[in-house]
């Protein structure tokens, strides 16, 4: 497996008495495409910032490739930045913003030039050499923000939030063009974001975050499938969270009603918290579910339609391809296997979302 | 639906311009009107025929000692004036407090005393008997002699238009993005690197129109260096004073005043071509390919 590249190790951070990172510790392994994912405010972007050397931790250090960094400036770190928003020299042309590095460590005319013909290439921004910043778009730029930093050759790309500013079919477009460019580098990606479709799209490790805290890493799939707690689930993707009861193993009341589920070990007749995604929630004939319920609304989404059924004093949402009038009687079954049991935060530092949406 | 819009803006600019009428008014009376007098009379002899002479007699040596040391002393206080205000942004933006308002109301505070009492004050520190050449007797340190020479005049020009040049040299380096300079330094360059690579040349803009702003009130200052140059010291605005307040004639002190326009738009000119330079070649870059 891959070897270490970077270590946090309990960084603390403030800015006054505000605490953003409260003894974070995490570790990023090479040639992977990491994303750290939070809500805005939940100190991703510092902890990138750190990671770059514009900010340094209060206390914790930073390691990399075995090298303890955390008082190194910037322009001792073998890594670059590709910053939120682009951050390009506005009086320099696209060929000189990407040769600035390069002619900073003292490279030759002809090693400059192949190499920004290189990444323009590679960016597919052949010809724009002679341009200005402010004459591209946004996308255009973002490009150019990314060739300054590859050219370097940086064991590690630290992405801010590089495709925020970009339309939503734009966005899209680069997210492959990202993975395509970390598989062509080999280099390491860490990437900031607070979207978690982009997340889920690109990373192969994720790392959610939350008022200073890591709630939860590992690959998009874990993440997605069997988040830790309700605010993960809450903040990836669309979920029906619920406060239950585990009466046994495998066995779950919910809402007053009896379920069977895959999970064990937590106990008998002990508060959970359970997550059911609405694409899992399968609507049948009234009698055939678990549950019955009566269709709220329905609205028509794309791929999908989404839907609210009222069913034991919760509403349901409900993700189906199939679409039920409102005011249809309709039974909800959930594959055993589809129910995800967490353990209900104990303090209030893991009470990440502020209140659960339960009826009483 | 554009078209809509466009034509929107384009009506709203209609709307716009009679929003300007009365500056128009106000400049056409104080500003085109007297300029064409300026010129008529300067262009004319007091019989009113035609004549190139008040305007030629700048190259009078008199006349061209004072031009040539108002220039002079003018390009020194604004070097002065930019080595003192240069830094001094820096640290202003360094600071990046909320406390910024209060610092340069420290520096505009000068500018809310009036201009002639400031002078004067100067004048009175400065003289052989005065407050500084007090001090120093008292501490029986050598006097100084500064008052009615250029260096007074200088040191007048300084103090009276040091604002003018910080204010923009402040504005542009406070409006330069600390992520432009972290990408510099993410990118390997050290603190003097990015500050002449990308500070400095990102604050040009400001330092223009600082330099512009002190260079021509210290060129065409004659209260200055006749409250602190004493009589012995002419400048080119004292030239000019004299010739409509003391000497009457008006056609040769619109001829000198042509001549001192036109050192003026000459140096206006340079800074235009310096700015379109840079406009241009993103223009054509711009036009060239898409």
């Amino acid at each position: 497996m891959a070897r270490e590249l970077i270590t946090l190790e309990h960084i603390y951070k403030s800015y006054g008495d505000q605490l953003v990172l409260d003894d974070l510790s995490l570790m990023i392994k090479e040639n992977s495409f990491v994303t750290l994912l939070g809500p805005s405010g939940c100190g991703k972007t510092t902890t990138l910032r750190i990671i770059g050397g514009f900010e340094y931790p209060d206390s914790g250090a930073v390691v990399f490739d075995g090298k303890n960094i955390t008082d190194l400036s910037p322009n001792k770190r073998n890594l670059n930045t590709v910053f939120q928003k682009y951050a390009l020299f506005p009086h320099m042309t696209v060929e000189e913003n990407i040769a600035f590095g390069l002619k900073i460590s003292n490279k030759s005319q002809q090693y400059i030039k192949d190499k920004v013909k290189y990444a323009l290439k590679l960016l597919n921004m052949d010809g724009f050499e002679q341009r200005k910043p402010d004459s591209l778009s946004g996308g255009q730029q973002q490009r150019v923000a990314i060739a300054r930093a590859i050219v370097n050759e940086p064991k590690v790309l630290l992405l801010d939030e590089p495709l925020g500013a970009l339309d939503l079919k734009m966005r899209q477009g680069m997210q492959y063009e990202l993975m395509r460019l970390k598989n062509e580098l080999g280099i390491t990606f860490i990437y900031v974001t607070h979207d978690q479709e982009e997340a889920l799209t690109m990373s192969d490790h994720i790392i959610v975050m939350n008022q200073g805290y890591i709630q939860q890493e590992g690959t998009p799939e874990m993440i997605y499938n069997e988040p830790e707690n309700a605010f993960v689930a809450d903040f990836i993707g669309d979920s029906n969270i619920l406060r239950a009861k585990m009466i046994q193993d495998k066995l779950v009341e919910i809402q007053g009603a009896k379920f069977a589920c895959v999970d064990v070990g937590f106990g008998q007749n002990n508060p959970v918290d359970v997550v059911i995604r609405p694409e899992d929630i399968e609507l049948l004939e009234p009698e055939k579910g678990i549950i019955k319920g009566r269709v709220l609304n329905t609205v028509f989404r794309g791929v999908h339609y989404e839907m609210e059924v009222e069913a034991h004093n919760y509403k349901w949402l409900v993700h189906s391809t199939r679409m039920k009038e409102v005011g249809q009687e309709v039974g909800l079954y959930v594959d055993p296997f589809n129910i995800q049991v967490m353990n209900v935060p104990e303090s209030e530092d893991e009470e990440a979302i502020s209140e659960l949406e339960q009826t009483e | 639906m554009n078209l809509n819009r466009q034509n929107k803006i384009h009506n709203g600019k209609k709307q716009m311009i009679w929003l300007s009428t009365p500056y128009i008014g106000w400049s056409l009376l104080f500003v085109v009107i007297p300029l064409c007098m300026v010129l008529y009379y300067g262009l004319t002899t007091d019989t009113w025929s035609f004549t190139f002479a008040n305007v030629t007699h700048i190259t009078e040596p008199g006349y061209m000692k004072a031009l040539v040391r108002s220039v002079e002393l003018a390009v020194i206080a604004t070097i002065v004036c930019f080595l003192l205000a240069y830094p001094l942004g820096m640290i202003l933006r360094s600071m990046h407090l909320s406390r910024n308002g209060f610092i340069i109301t420290l520096f505009i505070l000068p500018m809310w005393m009036n201009f002639l009492l400031r002078t004067l004050t100067w004048m009175t520190l400065l003289e052989g008997s005065g407050v500084i050449n007090g001090i120093l007797n008292v501490l029986h340190l050598p006097n100084i002699h500064i008052i009615n020479t250029p260096a007074a005049i200088v040191l007048g020009m300084v103090y009276n238009y040091l604002p003018f040049m910080i204010l923009p040299i402040y504005t542009a380096l406070n409006n330069i993005d600390e992520d432009l300079l972290n990408a510099s330094r993410d990118l390997g360059a050290g603190e003097l690197q990015t500050f002449c690579k990308v500070t400095f040349p990102l604050s040009l803009p400001g330092v223009g129109s600082g330099v512009t702003m002190v260079f021509i009130p210290a060129l065409t200052t004659f209260a200055i260096s006749s409250m602190l140059g004493g009589s012995k010291i002419m400048l080119i605005g004292n030239v000019i004073e004299q010739e409509f307040t003391s000497l009457y004639d008006w056609h040769l002190g619109s001829g000198i005043s042509i001549i001192l326009m036109v050192v003026i738009i000459i140096n206006m000119m340079l800074n235009i071509a310096f700015d379109a330079k840079e406009e241009r070649q993103a223009k054509s870059i711009k036009g060239g390919k898409r």
